[in-house]
């Protein structure tokens, strides 16, 4: 579904990302760890077009997306759920919802997809006339995600949905994001700090570490292998 | 107590037109975070568009007068457009300094450009709605000032549904928040900012027209000082908030008017820039201006 080949992105003079390569098959969930800066979400965000590789390349169901600003991207059906949420907090959780269909003109679809939304994350529809400035982490990163399914989605990317949340809730966003892998066929390529979840989720694991993938394989034996446990796991 | 009512008739009528104008930088602020000095030049433009089109629409009738105010809005919203995507869009990722210097180079172009086209003498401006007065008592009311009035709570209240109550108004509202993540649920900012131009130009075009049925005598740099002061009720309400740049160009025509009806008269122009300073002395954030507040 989503293959990236030898993928190099610079910010000024520093590079961020080097000959980078992963595939992320359709209906799974793949996910990069590592520690900060290591480049994660700059992979996310050359995937989603936020920023412009020097080289490499970026194939979408067979298509070459590198360098396509993400706006175009929304409409064949990836998704970027960015890191820091992001939510419109000067708009209503409704009106946040409706600009994740943005570019869905059906009416009929946006109320199907909403309630499907609200389904998913009931706390949502509670919340439906507040600002999501209001809103709690946990929440705002419920919106941040509803947003993105709002589109209709075949693959996601989601990047760090644990950040600054409380545990109780971390296990329940995480909950959801398998339930959608799992009854929407959702593909998911996750990016988290919290790498023993993650690893718990996914069925394939990629390790970054300065820009460079360093360690690539099954998700049970990363979990397995003694220098992820080591320096990712905790021991 | 009837000085007073003709006076406060009279500030808001003035101060509605500030508020037209405001409302341009103000969105233009909200989604691009730059102060679009060439605003006021657009406004000039409206009213020379209302100057040569009058004759020709069949002015001095209601309908007429409606077809001009229309014709003017339109002819600066394709202008607004034109300026964005010639002179401001190549400079997307420049720094904001850049940008206003453009803006300050445009706003020039658009005078020097005035004076050359239209000629540099001041015009007498037609007449686009019948005119009688009105009496109420001792008060008394142009139809004029009430066309005015009305004219503009009409565009306020189109605007604020605009702006709340369809889609592209609220991705302005979410690009003027998030431009990074109103692309990524699928937003064109490009377009969203065309549309920003289009519909602050209009109302600087309706501002054009509207000040010139009161004050009937237009000139190329005629922009320049209700453009300076608009901005000012910009500032005053919040710049890049909405109901601000209302109020503010409410209240900037309101003590305006209520100077010039005093001894302090010749002060009239000076009082706009003595409440800028206040204001950034004071209250940088303007009147409504919070951190959460609704931006576009």
């Amino acid at each position: 579904m989503l293959e990236v080949k030898n993928l190099t992105v610079n910010y000024g003079a520093i590079t961020a990302l080097h000959d980078v390569s992963l595939r992320v098959e359709a209906g799974t969930i793949v996910t990069l760890i590592g520690g900060n800066g290591a480049g994660k979400t700059t992979t996310l965000r050359a995937i989603s077009g936020m920023v412009k590789p020097k080289a490499g390349q970026i194939l979408y169901e067979g298509r070459d997306i590198t360098g396509v600003p993400p706006h175009k991207l929304v409409g064949q059906g990836l998704a970027h759920s960015p890191e820091g949420r992001m939510v419109f907090a000067n708009l209503t959780v409704l009106e946040n919802l409706r600009m994740g269909a943005y570019l869905q003109r059906d009416k009929a679809v946006i109320a199907r997809e909403l309630e499907f939304v609200y389904a998913t994350f009931p706390r949502l529809q509670e919340r439906a006339a507040q600002l999501a400035g209001t809103l709690s982490g946990g929440e705002q990163q419920m919106l941040a995600i509803g947003r993105a399914l709002m589109s209709q989605p075949k693959c996601l990317l989601l990047d760090e949905p644990s950040l600054g949340i409380a545990p109780l809730l971390v296990k329940s966003i995480f909950e959801k994001i398998v339930e959608l892998n799992r009854t929407r066929g959702l593909t998911i390529l996750l990016v988290e700090q919290n790498a023993n979840l993650a690893l718990q989720v996914s069925s394939y694991g990629y390790v970054l570490e300065t820009g460079r993938v360093i360690l690539a394989g099954e998700a049970a034996s990363l979990r397995a292998d003694p220098k992820v446990r080591e320096a990712y796991l905790g021991g | 107590m009837t000085e007073l009512l003709q006076q406060l008739i009279n500030g808001l009528s003035l101060g509605a037109i500030y508020a037209l104008i405001a409302l341009g930088y103000t969105m233009v602020y909200g989604v691009l975070r730059f102060i679009n000095f060439a605003h006021s030049d657009v406004f000039m433009i409206g009213s020379y568009v209302g100057f040569y089109l009058a004759p020709k629409l069949g002015a001095g009738s209601v309908l007429g007068g409606l077809a001009v105010l229309f014709s003017a809005m339109a002819a600066c919203a394709l202008l607004g457009v034109i300026i964005e995507k010639l002179a401001y869009k190549p400079l997307r990722n420049r720094s904001t300094l850049t940008v206003l210097i453009t803006a300050i180079g445009v706003s020039l172009l658009l005078q020097n450009g005035g004076q050359k086209l239209f000629g540099p003498n001041p015009r007498a401006f037609p007449k686009l709605f019948p005119e009688t007065q009105l009496h109420f008592g001792e008060l008394t009311v142009s139809s004029n000032q009430l066309i005015v009035l009305a004219v503009s709570i009409f565009l306020l209240v189109m605007l604020w549904w605009i702006v709340h109550r369809t889609r592209i108004g609220t991705a302005m509202r979410a690009l003027s928040f998030n431009a990074t993540a109103a692309s990524l649920v699928g937003i064109n900012n490009d377009a969203v900012i065309s549309f920003t131009f289009a519909l602050g130009s209009a109302l600087a075009g309706a501002g054009g027209i509207l000040y010139a049925m009161n004050y009937p005598s237009i000139d190329p740099l005629m922009g320049t000082l209700p453009g300076l002061k608009a901005f000012v009720a910009a500032v005053l309400g919040g710049i890049g908030n909405l109901p601000g740049a209302a109020l503010g160009g409410l209240l900037i025509g309101l003590v305006e008017t209520f100077i010039s009806g005093t001894r302090a008269s010749t002060f009239r122009d000076a009082i706009a820039f003595a409440i800028l300073i206040l204001i950034l002395l004071f209250r940088p954030a303007g009147l409504l201006g919070k951190m959460r507040v609704e931006k576009v």
